[in-house]
């Protein structure tokens, strides 16, 4: 587990700022300031090596005592008739304590995600899925198909840890493997083999990805197809990816819903999902949906667990409902339907509140800067660093323990929410 | 403060107290001696029934699967959302309920403990921490292996049993769990080699080990190790005709072990008549009578909307064309198990639906030993447990049962001979079945009774002759001495302890499971394993360990 080994320096420390949650990271810490030694990528040092900034709360721009804050929020949805708590990007205490101030309150809640994670559940909801995870991704993948996605920018490390590892637990030999991309091509090598081996692309524009993967999905059923071409892409090219993942042992299709940011984004979803299945009539196929920075996989667990549903739903009267559109931050904000606005981002500095007319109020990572200061500002630790937790990898299955690194006294969002729930 | 519960008739099967009059006293949350008449409330409860704790010992209240069931399943929430009350969190029920609900639902029942049977070690923290988020009642569970790979490679390269009971005590301390159970064994690892089926002496083609193996194997393992629970199996083809016979021969092939045959009723089929299809339930039946090292529980289905939750993948995987509705979700995870979820219905005028209905009847009457049969429906795959007072009027009333039995399809009738059977469960036998038989199952020496020293886990009914009335709604619950519910409502929202065993085992298991997992997996090995700390959370858990069969082996 999470141990210091030295002083200072931290071993097997897990990331919770991408979904892949790597665990293999040591870090040293001196005072407030932590440093990456081993194992870090783009995402994982920004997360950790962010200094940190103001450690007091603020009314108005002004600093105030913590209770005092604490208060200001207990006073202000007391008086609200529709409370919203977005952002959520929290660990699962910090969840925890938001599923219980949102009941108390009667308030929405809704994940800063939530675009790109509706995109998966509304395909949950209506046909589900055959997906695996990621160790099994690693000993037993032998064909991995990417739609849509440019899969190393939001994971920097998935191929070294699940596709170019060193060895299968079954033997099998890894330089075999083949990846294939559908629609974005790579902005990088990291798809590339360790001899070399470079991803084949079949590009196309990720508007065009709905009719493409229809295509493939009928190639798959044997169905006989007129057109030669779809989307500028022969369909040999993608009868030929059809048969390979007829051949295939253990297929893996992959994809990040944030990236297939187009038009009927859950169809296209929806159809590999079903040509998966249509796969294991004869064979092994699994989907892996990407996804889960910023607490998104976290946080609807969470929700699922306690209410029943997971985020974009509310309780507004008195118990909960569940609404992908009328539960939407954006729209809620956009139509003036929010009074208090209640944003936790606890991760990223640079995921401030949307813009809009409600009383704002923000439990944000330390050294958070606005444009429009919010009525309230609480800087809170980041899970992991500042305080224990646990957050939840992008399978859903594999949570992973965090550990406090350092003594900054920052509150976490649990303390900070369940002291505004009691002081309701 | 002394507590006196005065003049109840008292059903108190650890004791062999079977509707005698008799005073409970309680203080600091434990069952004690009468002190001399000193006390400082007393509760009348003349006339009424007075029971330990119900203690469902097979339930899936938590973990990866039933939240997966949660959330694809919004529209069976909507028909059964739970309003915010001064006291309680808002929620939902129906068949797979938010973790408040469940919790509460449980107490007004009168059930003060419930025990999630799959757990699988890689999400045995999320587990914990929906079971964390179950109010009032105590929760514990039973950790999967048997399709794990690490398993498997030690069988293969032919470990020592000593080896693998190191593996399996080391996975119970770090899952905290207080059994083991084994799904399909080795059938959800040979899914993923694309096998579709396993036979009980089948070879798993990677491994070349075959499921009677893994069986012996791991009932040996729990059984050295002193887990007082034993092996819980979920056999192999569930739910396929004609699997009555390769259930039978697995109950003979485990040598006399100690095994727990779960949700009997769906392994207990045959393939004779016009459907191919019939009940298998005498010859089980038969079968559990003469083995006296078998117990089951029995996986009542009972009529309606649900959704099965399994960490059998492959049988899952083979009855997704019954998913109703037609969505569902399969799943391998992690080179350590798999599930599968599909919503399901359970119809009155379905063949087979009705002779499943049947079966599970007949076995709860055909076995003769109330200490080895107990009242599940397998929540949720047969049924949500809210419908756990009706079952229990199924059993303890003839009439009612044939009266319903008579409107079941007429075919499954015919094959069944239900309405023969005459037996009618006693509140002696209900109490056995749901407190005494299943606190001794589970490995609770504190639970499931009366006796001095227990936890004052105690529920008081009122007597009535329509028993799903009566067990519905008691008169009072009291949870570790408090009284949560009075006239079938919550009245005190309280929060139960995590019951685990620690069994002793060779650290030295660590040499063998840190570099598995440094090259295979994508967690450390310390980072998998859940700490005490991690259970008792931000201070609303607790742990209880529960003692360890004396002579285990190490």
């Amino acid at each position: 587990m999470t141990e210091m080994t030295e002083a200072g320096i931290w071993q097997e420390v897990p990331s919770p700022f991408c979904g892949i949650a790597s665990d293999d990271l040591t870090i040293k810490v001196e005072g407030n300031t932590l440093s990456i030694l081993e194992n870090g990528d783009a995402i994982t040092k920004k997360g950790f090596e962010t200094p940190l900034g103001d450690l007091s709360p603020r009314i108005k721009g002004e600093e105030v005592s913590l209770d005092k804050a604490v208060n200001h929020i207990a006073d202000l949805l007391r008086d609200s008739k529709q409370p919203l708590i977005g952002g959520m990007a929290t660990d699962v205490n910090g969840a925890r304590s938001i599923m219980a101030l949102a009941d108390k309150s009667r308030a929405t809640i809704d994940n800063m995600d939530s675009a790109a994670g509706m995109r998966n559940t509304l395909v949950l909801q209506d046909t589900g899925w055959m997906v695996t995870t990621l160790t099994e991704v690693r000993n037993r993948v032998d064909v991995l198909v990417i739609v849509g996605t440019d899969l190393e920018v939001s994971f920097p490390r998935f191929f070294e840890r699940m596709v170019w590892n060193k060895e299968s637990m079954f033997g099998q030999d890894i330089e075999s493997r083949e990846v294939i991309y559908l629609g974005t091509s790579p902005s990088g090598d990291a798809s590339t083999s360790p001899k070399g081996k470079k991803a084949h692309v079949i590009a196309c524009d990720n508007e065009d990805l709905p009719e493409v993967v229809s295509v493939l999905r009928a190639l798959i059923s044997g169905k006989q197809i007129q057109a030669t071409q779809v989307a500028g892409i022969e369909v040999k090219v993608l009868a030929d990816l059809a048969q390979k993942l007829k051949e295939a042992r253990y297929s893996v299709v992959t994809w990040s819903a944030a990236s297939l940011d187009i038009k009927h984004a859950e169809v296209t979803i929806q159809t590999i999902c079903e040509f998966v299945k249509d796969l294991n009539v004869d064979t092994r196929s699994n989907g892996l949906p990407l996804g889960g920075k910023d607490g998104g996989i976290t946080v609807n667990q969470v929700s699922a667990w306690q209410s029943g549903y997971p985020v974009r739903s509310n309780f507004n009267r008195g118990y909960p409902d569940y609404d992908p559109y009328l539960s939407e931050t954006s729209r809620m904000l956009e139509n003036d339907e929010v009074d208090t606005f209640i944003w936790v981002s606890s991760f990223d500095v640079d995921r401030t509140p949307p813009k809009s007319n409600a009383t704002t109020v923000v439990l944000g990572r330390s050294g958070m800067k606005f444009e429009q200061e919010p009525e309230v500002f609480i800087p809170v630790g980041v899970p992991g660093i500042d305080h224990a937790g646990r957050a939840f990898r992008t399978d859903g299955v594999v949570s992973v323990p965090l550990q406090k690194l350092r003594d900054s006294g920052l509150p976490s969002t649990f303390d900070v929410l369940t002291a505004v729930e009691q002081a309701l | 403060m002394i507590t006196k519960l005065t003049g109840g008739r008292v059903y108190d099967p650890a004791n062999s107290i079977n509707n005698e009059v008799k005073d409970i006293y309680i203080r600091d949350g434990k069952i004690i001696k009468n002190p001399d008449e000193q006390f400082d409330k007393e509760i009348d409860v003349r006339g009424k029934v007075v029971m330990a704790g119900a203690i469902d010992m097979h339930t899936h209240i938590g973990g990866g699967k039933v939240n997966i069931a949660r959330t694809m399943l919004p529209e069976d929430h909507a028909a059964d959302v739970v309003a915010r009350t001064e006291l309680m969190r808002s929620g939902c029920g129906h068949a797979a309920p938010s973790t408040l609900t469940a919790g509460y639902r449980y107490a007004e029942m009168g059930y003060t403990a419930g025990f999630e049977p799959a757990i699988l070690p890689v999400n045995a923290r999320q587990a914990h921490m929906e079971m964390a988020d179950t109010p009032i009642i105590d929760k514990g569970g039973y950790v999967m292996l048997g399709s794990d790979d690490f398993l498997l490679r030690m069988m293969t390269s032919n470990g020592d049993q000593e080896a693998i009971n190191n593996y399996v005590g080391w996975t119970m301390t770090h899952s905290q769990a207080i059994g083991v159970k084994v799904v399909n064994p080795g059938g959800i690892n040979a899914f993923k080699f694309n096998q579709r089926r396993l036979d009980l002496d089948e070879k798993n083609k990677f491994y070349g080990v075959t499921p009677r193996d893994i069986l012996l194997r791991l009932a040996t393992a729990v059984k050295e190790l002193g887990v007082p629970h034993p092996l819980h199996v979920h056999g192999c083809n569930l739910g396929v005709a004609g699997n009555l016979e390769m259930t039978i021969d697995t109950m003979q092939g485990i040598n006399g072990l100690p095994m727990h045959m779960t949700h009997i009723q769906f392994h207990s089929y045959g393939t004779e008549g016009d459907f191919k299809f019939s009940s298998g339930s005498a010859q089980i039946a038969e079968a559990v009578n003469k083995h006296k090292n078998i117990t089951v529980d029995v996986g009542q289905i009972l009529f309606g909307q649900t959704v099965t939750a399994s960490g059998d993948t492959m049988r899952q995987y083979d009855a997704h064309p019954h998913a109703h509705p037609n969505k569902w979700v399969c799943m391998d995870i992690e080179c350590d198990a798999g599930c599968g979820v599909l919503p399901f219905k359970y119809k009155d005028q379905s063949y087979v639906n009705a002779l499943q209905w049947m079966i599970g009847l007949e076995t709860f009457l055909m076995i003769d030993d109330p200490w080895r049969v107990f009242l599940t429906t397998d929540h949720p795959n047969g049924a949500p447990f809210t419908s756990y007072p009706h079952l229990i009027r199924l059993l303890m009333d003839k009439t009612f049962r044939n009266d319903v039995l008579s409107t079941l399809h007429p075919e499954a009738q015919k094959a069944s001979h239900l309405a023969s059977l005459d037996r009618e469960y006693s509140l002696y036998e209900i109490a056995i079945m749901t407190r005494a038989g299943a606190a001794k199952l589970v490995g609770l020496a504190d639970r499931g009774t009366l006796s001095i020293g227990s936890a004052a886990d105690i529920t008081v009914y009122t007597d009535d002759a329509d028993r799903e009335k009566m067990f519905s709604k008691p008169d009072y619950v009291f949870k570790d001495g408090t009284m949560v519910v009075k006239d079938g409502e919550i009245i005190e929202v309280t929060w139960g302890t995590t019951h685990v065993v620690k069994p002793e085992f060779d650290v030295n298991i660590e040499k063998a499971l840190k570099p598995y997992f440094d090259r295979y997996h994508t967690q450390k090995m310390g980072n998998f394993k859940i700490s005490d700390d991690e259970i008792v959370d931000d201070g609303r858990g607790s742990l209880t360990i529960q003692p360890l069969h004396a002579g285990g082996k190490i």
